[in-house]
C-alpha cells in the first residue's frame, strides 16, 4: 500500500510518503488512521488531528469509512488552496 | 485542454488558440501572486501539488465546463513550485458561441480549482512560511455549483 502525505503533513513527518504491509484487519481509512498513528510519535502528533486532514484513496477524496485494499494509493492532506 | 507546470506561461499565445474556433466570446481568468496580505509583504509562494490526482481532477473540471456549457474550446493552466509576486499562477479560458456560458463556465472553473484540486500553497512573509488556509468565502462560491459536480 503508498501512502503520500502534503503540506504541513509531510513536513511534520519529514517524509513526503511511505510503502507500507499493514495487517489484514485493516480494511478501512480509519483503522489505517489508528495504525499509522502508532509508527512514531510524529505519525501519533500528526493522526492526532484528523479532523483537520483529507484524504484520498486513489485520486478521489474520500470519508473515514471508506473500504481500502492492499495495492491502493492513499494520501493524507490538508483543505486544497488552488487557484 | 490542461497544463500542470512549473515554469511561466505566455498569456497571449494561449489566446491565440482560442481565437481558431468560430466563437462568438472568449473569456479568460488570470490568477496572479498578490504583493501583500492586509498587512505584510509576501516574498514568494510555494505551490504544491499532487500531480497525478491534479491532472484527474483539472480533466473532470474541463469535461463538466464543456458538457454544461456547449464550450468550443478550454483551456486549464495551472503552475506549482516557487512563484514570485506579481507572476502568473492560473489561467482559464474558455470560448463559447454566447457570452454568458463563456463567463459562467470560466468562473465555475476558478471556484472549483480552489477548492477541489490537490494544490497547496504555502506563503513566504518576512522570511517565515506559513501555509495558506482555506478560505469559508471559496467553499461557500462552489456550493452555488453543487447541482452540476
Amino acid at each position: 500500500m503508498k501512502i503520500l502525505y502534503f503540506a504541513w503533513i509531510r513536513r511534520s513527518l519529514e517524509i513526503s510518503g511511505e510503502t507500507i504491509n499493514p495487517p489484514k484487519n485493516i480494511k478501512n481509512v480509519k483503522s489505517l488512521v489508528n495504525w499509522l498513528g502508532l509508527k512514531s510519535k510524529k505519525h501519533k502528533e500528526v493522526f492526532l488531528k484528523i479532523k483537520s486532514i483529507r484524504i484520498a484513496v486513489n485520486h478521489e477524496v474520500v470519508s473515514l469509512n471508506n473500504k481500502i485494499k492492499q495495492n491502493d494509493e492513499i494520501a493524507f492532506f490538508p483543505p486544497f488552496t488552488g487557484g | 485542454m490542461i497544463k500542470i507546470q512549473k515554469k511561466n506561461f505566455n498569456f497571449s499565445e494561449e489566446n491565440k488558440k482560442l481565437l481558431k474556433n468560430n466563437s462568438g466570446a472568449i473569456v479568460t481568468f488570470i490568477g496572479v501572486v498578490r504583493g501583500k496580505t492586509k498587512t505584510k509583504k509576501i516574498q514568494s509562494i510555494n505551490i504544491e501539488c499532487y500531480l497525478k490526482m491534479a491532472e484527474k481532477k483539472l480533466e473532470e473540471v474541463e469535461m463538466i465546463a464543456n458538457k454544461k456549457w456547449k464550450l468550443n474550446n478550454c483551456i486549464i493552466i495551472h503552475r506549482y513550485g516557487k512563484i514570485k509576486p506579481g507572476e502568473k499562477i492560473v489561467y482559464i479560458a474558455t470560448s463559447a458561441e454566447h457570452r454568458k456560458n463563456a463567463f459562467k463556465s470560466c468562473e465555475f472553473i476558478i471556484d472549483y480549482l480552489k477548492t477541489k484540486a490537490p494544490f497547496w500553497k504555502l506563503e513566504k512573509i518576512n522570511s517565515k512560511e506559513m501555509y495558506v488556509r482555506l478560505k469559508k468565502k471559496d467553499e461557500k462560491n462552489l456550493k452555488k455549483w453543487e447541482n452540476i459536480i
